[in-house]
């Protein structure tokens, strides 16, 4: 589903955030990306949503080149993933459904299907009575589950998530890791990067270890 | 059927954008109607103008007498032709109206208003030769039909001299046509500060909703897609400045109305100012529509494809 060759990111004017990078990730599994703050984790995530460009190397998701996908074809392969970010990124001036809808609205569904899965969606993570709020009326963590709602409502087969639990407790956290589960055994590709090592710890996954930029273990992935 | 859903999904899709972009306008009420303002006043000068022009032009057109022909018949014509003559005349399409001044008439009105009496007294026969006006049809009037028709009634065996005095009526028309030039030029210089003024708005809009657009990409939003409620919002504006413009016009034309039949009146006409009609009306809107889809498409392809998500 998702393969590094040999790929490296470079900001303009910083060093490198990943060095000549190389794993593989089979269709239907789930692995955890970790690593210290700074390590390059999200410059990895961002790299697999165009988000951002390799300076070197190459990346294919889904046996697509996305190294040399031009800007056309960026909001396709979007489509193709469920993205939670670090900062959630939700729109402030909408409310709880309609962040949830956007990438609904976005493909073009119809009006019912759109509330039939929104509330789908938003009863997974346990906001079905907050589809009215608006973001800023939420917890942290209330609105890390809306940005986890808006990644799932369309049913992607790849799922990334930033620190999807980074403002969870824990007993929300392994929900939540629950809910990614579901997700991996009816298909779903999972992609989790976290600081949680006590919960990763407990969890029978993958895991890609960054530091500073370089691939330093691959615990089961092949 | 299918075709015919996912047809209906579309159009209703692009409704659902066009609403909510009016919704959004409707939401800052007074920095909408300020925009649509100037957009509306833009438009509404060279329209005014032009419905101004339109009227003179018809002024010129129905300007009884304007286009009217003097045949000066032969002299010594027995009443029998002139009689026949007329009703010949009175055929042809291409007349309207004849009026007959027989030569002793004639006279008598010359006496009359020149004050020659005894000197006309003294010519043992009447100068003068009888004269018939010709005013010809409506379809007729404009100076092409018009000497078509002279050269015509200039052939005819009866007649001694054909006169058509057009040459002011040309001159007005001319007048008329070069204040029609300056117009469209100013039209073209207001159309152009009209499309700034909505592209402008747009980028404006762009910038504000910078946060928005990015996370709708970040979803998987293709350009068509972010661009779609920008150019309705310009469509809007657009539209909107073409009603306000449509309003002004048929204001001022209404404050028009008096003076302008009180001046025809004191030349005997019935001449009254024709307000903005349905086909204007469309074409002004149909101009603000255009004016604010482009306006929007411009920034929009300048400052959209700048925004892209970190
Ligand atoms: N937009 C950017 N411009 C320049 N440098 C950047 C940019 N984004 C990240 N970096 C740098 O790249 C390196 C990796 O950053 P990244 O965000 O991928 O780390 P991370 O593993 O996600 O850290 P954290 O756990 O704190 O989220 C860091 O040194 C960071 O300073
Ligand atoms: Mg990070």
């Amino acid at each position: 589903m998702i393969r590094f060759d040999h790929i490296s990111k470079r900001y303009p004017g910083g060093r490198d955030a990943l060095q000549s990078v190389s794993f593989h990730m089979h269709r239907g599994s789930m692995a955890f990306l970790t690593g210290r703050s700074g390590a390059g984790k999200s410059t990895l995530l961002k790299l697999i949503a165009l988000l951002e460009r390799p300076t070197r190397g190459q990346l294919f998701l889904d046996g697509e080149n996305l190294s040399r996908m031009p800007r056309r074809q960026v909001p396709r392969i979007r489509r193709k993933i469920g993205m939670i970010f670090q900062n959630y990124r939700l729109l402030c001036d909408r409310t709880v459904f309609d962040n949830v809808a956007l990438p609904l609205v976005i493909a073009g569904h119809r009006h019912q299907e759109i509330g039939r899965r929104v509330r789908a969606a938003l009863d997974k993570v346990g906001l079905l009575g907050k589809e009215r709020a608006f973001p800023v009326m939420l917890s942290g963590g209330e609105q890390q589950r809306v940005g986890i709602a808006r990644a799932v409502v369309n049913r992607p087969p790849l799922l990334l998530a930033d620190e999807p639990t980074g403002n969870l407790d824990p007993e929300l956290s392994r929900d939540i890791m629950h809910l990614f589960e579901q997700f991996n055994q009816v298909g779903v590709t999972v992609l989790i990067a976290s600081h949680d090592l006590d919960l990763i710890a407990r969890l029978p996954y993958d895991q890609i270890r960054l530091e500073q930029g370089r691939l330093v273990q691959e615990r089961g992935a092949s | 059927m299918n075709f015919a859903r996912g047809l209906n999904n579309y159009v209703g899709r692009h409704l659902q954008v066009a609403l909510s972009s009016l919704g959004r306008l409707y939401r800052t009420p007074l920095a909408s109607l300020m925009t649509t303002a100037v957009i509306g006043i833009a438009l509404a000068l060279p329209a005014g103008l032009y419905a101004l022009t339109g009227n003179l032009q018809q002024l010129s057109n129905r300007w009884d007498g304007s286009t009217s022909l003097s045949l000066f018949l032969k002299k010594s014509l027995p009443e029998g032709r002139i009689e026949a003559l007329r009703q010949t005349l009175e055929q042809w399409p291409e007349i309207a109206r004849l009026q007959f001044i027989s030569a002793d008439q004639a006279l008598e009105e010359f006496r009359h208003l020149s004050g020659f009496g005894e000197a006309l007294d003294a010519l043992d026969e009447n100068p003068l030769p009888a004269v018939i006006a010709v005013q010809p049809a409506p379809a007729y009037r404009d100076a092409e039909s018009a000497s078509a028709l002279l050269e015509r009634l200039r052939r005819l065996p009866e007649v001694e001299l054909a006169q058509l005095d057009l040459q002011w009526v040309q001159r007005f028309n001319a007048i008329v046509d070069i204040v029609r030039r300056s117009i469209a030029v100013v039209a073209s210089l207001l159309g152009l500060a009209v499309l700034l003024i909505i592209g402008n708005t747009i980028r404006l809009e762009i910038q504000n909703r910078r946060e928005e657009i990015e996370i709708t990409r970040l979803v998987g939003a293709t350009d068509a897609f972010i661009r779609r409620p920008f150019l309705y919002t310009g469509l809007w504006y657009g539209i909107g400045g073409a009603l306000l413009a449509t309003v002004l016009v048929e204001i001022a034309l209404l404050q028009l109305q008096a003076p302008a039949r009180e001046l025809a009146g004191l030349y005997q006409s019935d001449f009254r100012l024709q307000m903005a009609g349905p086909g204007e009306i469309l074409t002004l809107m149909a101009t603000g529509a255009i004016l604010g889809l482009l306006g929007a498409w411009l920034a929009v392809g300048r400052h959209l494809s700048a925004i892209e998500p970190a």
